[in-house]
């Protein structure tokens, strides 16, 4: 029998909801500031309205909803999908506020690939877009590559035992400190120090390459931001293009790996273990992953002759796919040259890439390396069974900091999120199969949209229809919080309509 | 006249056959056209016209520009002296100088990395470029009052409450 829920449990979701929607709040502060420094006086209006929104929303529910209880494992899983939704929603009012989105659902879907560090935009006329809200755009990257609940967590919510039910339910499931909130302070401070070096690097690489100081330093932040959190925006429309740099190219391509890197890895290599690195079963299924899929596509692009050299076709098939591997979606070619310039082969090389992601506990979304990594390793007991002896006792085991036996346990699990990958792949390219597209091209923007990476061929504009609009920021969100809490609200919804 | 007609024929083919590619599209082209049809442009002299946007950046004797027709952005390899005579290139304050580019449309540069851009032979300014006025939006400064106004009569009412 399917219970219905009751007051008591509405009023915990809401409350912890309204925290958050506050701690989100509170993050508007900055281009607020911004749009100050720059004296943009009509988008910092955007996102005083927006904050005042925020709050008396916040504010609302922490009154009404006031309890002292903590929360149960259903109730931080549907805070955690709830907030992601909310903040979509939040996130949103700013962007459609500065008349640079056709619509609010347009604006919608940006909020969403920001939060949910995808990188597909339907932004028009970014090249002109303020200060302000091209800061807000890369900073909800950011945010959400951490995770909202993380920032929460870290800054406005005191310990309490439900943290870690809301952490799990965040696709963070893995504990780099004894203490939740610990564990999160130490990845704000992980991407703070990253944040500076990184935008050191790219800002005087910048003014290398002829940018002005100020625009060179903002761009480095921003590309920092949207590079580690392998969230793909840009300031400009060209993306990455725009720099006509390879210095530019090299260090992104550090930066989305470092982002594509667990951040129980960082806090070792951190702690001088640096061997852990080569050990790793995520760093050396993602060093094979990435030697099989770049090999597919240099084949693909070396078939119709693409490029006019090997190294020309290194630096763009490269560059792709490591934008696509980690999940960031950085281009160095337009997106319809993925049609005009590369070959089925090619394509495939790099869908199979954004499908596969990076390491779990990192930025990136997709299936992720410790469970394709699991999965090969269950693949090989069963063989090593069929070829040994009957009696023979065959235990495989992986090191993922410490030296773990493979359990059926864990192979279920893999396979089980794996599977809810392929399927969540395979419904947005049907939907999109719908809507006219061939099958590939189909397939390819649903996989970067599930799998968070933001590489386009094209789809994704803002003329694109509505319902697709909509699969895709399900298919973000649901891709983001890898399941999990989107099951748990879907059931929460059924029991709210069915249950006695 | 005779003599005058054949010197003006032999200039006109002389100064055809100059042009590298056996093609020349004199009339502008959009960014979206030559994207998609690369490869029919890749190596021909091309017009394109639109706003210089971002920043210049200069690199020795030649420059990057991305001039931007509306559509999408496309990089332009100029000479530093043509890069120059860029006054204004657009952002959130400004509207960039409007240009008109003639030059080679390459698919991937071999130069450059394989990126898709076009060499300048030559510019001529269609437009100059203006700082944009951005007047207060009033609307949107009562909203934010208005809003700020609901904010506090909250706080208010739960000073109201706790007592």
């Amino acid at each position: 029998m399917i219970l219905k829920p009751r007051l008591e449990d509405l009023k915990i979701i809401g409350f912890y909801l309204g925290k958050i929607i506050l701690g989100l709040a509170f993050t508007m502060v900055i281009p607020i500031l911004a749009g100050l420094c720059f004296r943009e006086f009509n988008p910092t209006l955007d996102f005083l309205i927006s904050i005042e929104i925020s709050v008396f929303l916040g504010l609302l529910l922490v009154k009404v909803c006031h309890t002292d209880k903590d929360l149960n494992w259903m109730q931080g899983m549907i805070v955690v999908s709830l907030s992601w939704v909310v903040a979509m929603f939040l996130g949103a009012i700013p962007l459609y506020l500065s008349g640079h989105w056709k619509s609010f659902l347009d604006a919608c879907f940006d909020a969403m690939s920001g939060f949910a560090t995808t990188g597909l935009a339907l932004v028009q006329d970014l090249d002109h877009i303020s200060y302000t809200h091209n800061l807000w755009r890369h900073l909800i990257m950011f945010l959400g590559g951490q995770g909202i609940v993380v920032i929460a967590l870290s800054f406005f919510v005191r310990g309490f035992s439900g943290a870690f039910k809301m952490y799990v339910g965040e696709a963070r499931d893995e504990k780099i400190l004894p203490n939740v909130v610990h564990t999160s302070r130490f990845i704000w401070m992980v991407s703070f120090v990253y944040l500076v070096l990184g935008t050191l690097a790219l800002g005087i690489t910048g003014i290398f390459n002829g940018m002005k100081p100020l625009n060179s330093f903002f761009h480095g932040a921003c590309i920092f931001m949207a590079a580690f959190d392998t969230g793909g925006f840009s300031p400009q429309s060209q993306n990455i293009l725009y720099y006509h740099s390879i210095i530019y190219e090299v260090i992104t391509i550090i930066i989305m790996i470092l982002g594509a890197l667990n951040f129980k890895l960082h806090y070792h290599l951190w702690m001088g273990n640096r061997k852990e690195i080569f050990r790793n079963i995520e760093t050396s299924t993602l060093f094979i992953t990435i030697i099989a899929t770049f090999s597919i596509i240099a084949v693909g692009l070396a078939q119709i002759g693409s490029y006019p050299s090997a190294t020309t076709l290194f630096r763009k098939g490269f560059y792709q796919l490591i934008s696509g591997h980690t999940g960031t979606g950085f281009q160095t070619i337009y997106a319809q040259q993925f049609l005009t310039d590369w070959n089925h082969l090619a394509l495939v090389g790099v869908i199979m890439a954004m499908a596969l992601g990076g390491a779990v506990c990192s930025t990136t979304g997709a299936i992720k390396m410790l469970r394709i990594g699991i999965i090969f390793k269950a693949f090989k007991e069963d063989l090593k069974r069929i070829i040994m002896p009957e009696r023979a006792l065959i235990i495989e085991r992986f090191h993922h900091i410490i030296e773990v036996f493979l359990e059926d346990k864990m192979v279920r699990s893999a396979l089980i999120i794996t599977l809810a990958y392929i399927i969540l792949y395979g419904l947005g390219a049907l939907v999109g199969m719908f809507y006219g597209h061939p099958f590939l091209n189909a397939l390819f923007e649903s996989t970067s949209a599930a799998a968070n990476v933001g590489l386009s061929c094209g789809i994704t504009n803002i003329s694109m229809p509505v319902a697709l609009k909509v699969t895709y920021i399900i298919q973000m969100w649901a891709g983001r919080l890898e399941f999990m809490s989107v099951f748990t609200i879907l059931g929460f919804l059924i029991a709210i309509i069915k249950g006695k | 006249m005779k003599i005058n007609f054949k010197l003006a024929l032999i200039i006109l083919s002389l100064a055809l056959m100059s042009y590298p590619s056996s093609s020349v599209f004199s009339q502008g082209i959009s960014s979206s056209e030559l994207i998609k049809n690369a490869k029919e442009y890749d190596g021909k002299l091309i017009t394109y016209t639109g706003e210089v946007i971002g920043d210049v950046m200069l690199r020795g004797e030649f420059a990057w520009v991305n001039i931007s027709d509306g559509e999408n952005a496309l990089g332009v390899w100029m000479s530093a002296p043509l890069a120059k005579e860029i006054k204004f290139a657009g952002n959130y304050k400004i509207r960039g100088d409007s240009l008109e580019i003639v030059g080679i449309f390459h698919r991937a540069c071999l130069e450059h990395g394989g990126d898709l851009d076009i060499h300048a032979q030559r510019s001529r300014k269609l437009g100059n470029g203006r700082i944009v006025n951005r007047r207060l939006n009033l609307d949107k400064k009562n909203l934010s009052l208005i809003l700020f106004g609901a904010l506090l009569l909250i706080w208010i009412l739960t000073l109201f409450r706790h007592k």
